[in-house]
């Protein structure tokens, strides 16, 4: 079981560590266990128990009154059928989906070419592509507030730039034809980074020799993407899609900040739809808001799943 | 020639994905009345300090609230990870694959499910509106990750070093103590500036366990102001550069350390 965990392998050599260990007797359990009772104990506290609560507050119909006494009575699974009966809930699931495929889709080709192209031997490259994290390392308050500022209707440098082209201004944030391509695009760039690192670092396990075979054999630069590059990092693109998936179905902070999940819900997705139910009213929709909010965890451990079972695959190839 | 265009590109590549970022520094510096200029200018020319003025008047508080948050989360994360980490990469536990792939499924929970569940939870405690209540929900964003950091680097260290560690459990605890931890800086230090960077930047802890409490940190600073005043844009501007300033430094200090801990949470490589 240990040797198949996903962890990632250190930078020092273990390969020499491994099997000497093996051939000692294994040390006391119980010490082991003295090292891992914090975490346990932790993670049984400030996990387990919040998640277990999360789950009896949507079974549960609380008002203001019983969320603070704790003698809210059990009413099944009433919330998730006023959920999914809600005229939210169609267009919070769309929005969920559209979101996080457009943003996968974005943020992965652009990583990608950027990654191909940084792992060039030029002057600069490496200090660059360290610049290219910051989007990454900005808290997202700051990011999601710029992008706010640059998308202004009326004194935003968006549609300063649009109108010098001339094209007519665009209601970015307050029209609901555009306030989801607008977070889209603020979530793009802030995964695009991301992307970068994580496919550029694939790039670099992938053997020179294989190029400079296939430049012999007269291959362009096109079909060496596509013969060598692109089938060769397979395993690592799809784990970044995947871990892409797991974080942007959650993305909570950049569409609340830039747009509540407006106007008129045209924005909202699943994470949104949820603060909002539970912190976003005067009167607070808990049980409502912590279905809605299962429903994330329910598709974020169904992707888990598969990244773990990715991850393994790949660690065992 | 060809190396020098390519150069050039990359040089436009990195601006245009950086333009927001000069942007947010070129409107922290617009005057007032310069704001609803259209077009916006493109450079500070008539660049004021005022919005840096307002950040100090009103923002410090918030700022060292984050900087308490934000040093009481390394602490907490390193202290819970680190003799995690040394157990599943040199005790072999039984079980600990499993634990592995809890903290990994840990890390897939959304925010707003925490946070919910935290809410919940102290509103019955009476810890709502508490720094180290704070603390504790900011650490759940990066022990799982912390964990898996220091199991990585520390099954690196070579097992002759910790034949010691096989024999008793007294003896592991001094192991781990003057010669794992030692050699483990690196992992420290990576765990370090994610944790702290993290919790620095957390918004979603804050706006639904501190939001209006006496001690709010820098995000809910920000969010206050963008609800608040919606004129004074450069103060908003001023105050998230200054927000920023923990990203920079660990960029500038520690550029490598954070390239590794993006490839490690995601690639075996």
């Amino acid at each position: 079981m240990t040797q198949t965990t996903q962890v990632p392998r250190p930078r020092t050599d273990s390969e020499g560590a491994a099997p000497e260990t093996r051939r000692r007797p294994a040390s006391p359990q119980w010490a082991a266990w003295a090292f891992l009772a914090p975490v346990t104990l932790y993670l049984l506290l400030f996990y387990a128990y919040p998640l277990y609560r999360n789950i009896d507050l949507s079974l549960r119909h609380y008002t203001v009154r019983s969320f603070v006494r704790g003698d809210a009575p059990f009413t099944g699974l009433d919330n998730y059928r006023k959920i999914f009966d809600d005229p939210t809930f169609a267009p919070a699931l769309l929005h969920t989906v559209v979101f996080t495929a457009v943003c996968l889709v974005f943020q992965y080709a652009i990583g990608l070419a950027l990654a191909v192209f940084f792992h060039q031997n030029f002057r600069l490259s490496a200090t660059l592509r360290a610049l290219f994290l910051v989007p990454w390392l900005l808290p997202l308050i700051v990011s999601a507030s710029t992008w706010s500022w640059m998308l202004n209707s009326d004194s935003g440098i968006v549609n300063a730039v649009l109108h010098a082209v001339g094209i007519a201004p665009v209601n970015w944030l307050t029209s609901p034809s555009w306030s989801l391509t607008s977070v889209i695009i603020a979530n793009i760039w802030i995964g695009v980074p991301f992307n970068l690192v994580v496919l550029h670092s694939g790039l670099q396990s992938i053997p020179t020799s294989l190029y400079e075979a296939a430049a012999l054999d007269g291959a362009n630069a096109w079909q060496r993407f596509w013969r060598i590059t692109f089938p060769l990092l397979r395993p690592v693109s799809a784990i970044t899609l995947l871990l892409g998936l797991v974080y942007t179905l959650k993305v909570f902070d950049i569409i609340w900040i830039m747009t509540k999940g407006g106007p008129a819900d045209s924005s909202t997705t699943f994470a949104t739809w949820s603060y909002q139910l539970g912190f976003g009213n005067l009167l607070p929709a808990f049980g409502p808001g912590a279905a809605v909010g299962n429903l994330l965890v329910l598709a974020a451990l169904v992707f888990g799943l598969v990244y773990v079972r990715a991850q393994r695959k790949q660690a065992l190839s | 020639m060809r190396t020098r265009l390519k150069t050039a590109l990359a040089l436009l590549f990195t601006a245009v994905m950086l333009f927001p970022v000069y942007w947010m520094l070129n409107v922290s510096l617009t005057r007032d009345q310069d704001m609803r200029k259209s077009p916006p200018d493109l450079f500070p020319a008539h660049a004021t300090l005022e919005g840096y003025r307002a950040v100090i008047d009103q923002q410090l508080p918030y700022l060292g609230t984050s900087l308490v948050i934000g040093l009481g989360t390394v602490a907490l994360t390193v202290a819970l990870a680190a003799p995690a980490g040394f157990a599943l990469a040199k005790l072999r536990p039984r079980g600990g694959g499993i634990l592995s792939f809890v903290l990994l499924a840990a890390q897939m929970i959304p925010g707003i499910i925490m946070a919910m569940g935290f809410y919940a939870i102290y509103l019955q405690l009476g810890l709502l509106q508490s720094v180290p209540g704070l603390i504790v929900a900011d650490s759940t964003l990066a022990v799982p990750f912390a964990v898996l950091i220091f199991t990585a680097f520390m099954s690196g260290i070579p097992g002759e070093l910790l034949q010691a560690a096989q024999v008793d459990g007294a003896r592991a605890l001094r192991t781990f103590w003057s010669v794992v931890l030692p050699m483990s800086r690196n992992s420290v230090v990576t765990v370090s500036l994610f944790a702290f960077l993290w919790s620095w930047s957390d918004f979603i802890f804050a706006s639904t366990l501190v939001n209006g409490g006496a001690h709010e940190p820098i995000t809910l600073g920000i969010y206050h102001y963008i609800g608040n005043n919606n004129q004074q844009w450069n103060a908003i501007m001023a105050t998230a550069v200054v927000a920023s300033l923990p990203a920079a430094v660990i960029l500038v200090l520690a550029q490598r350390y954070v390239a590794a801990g993006v490839t490690a949470g995601a690639v075996k490589d």
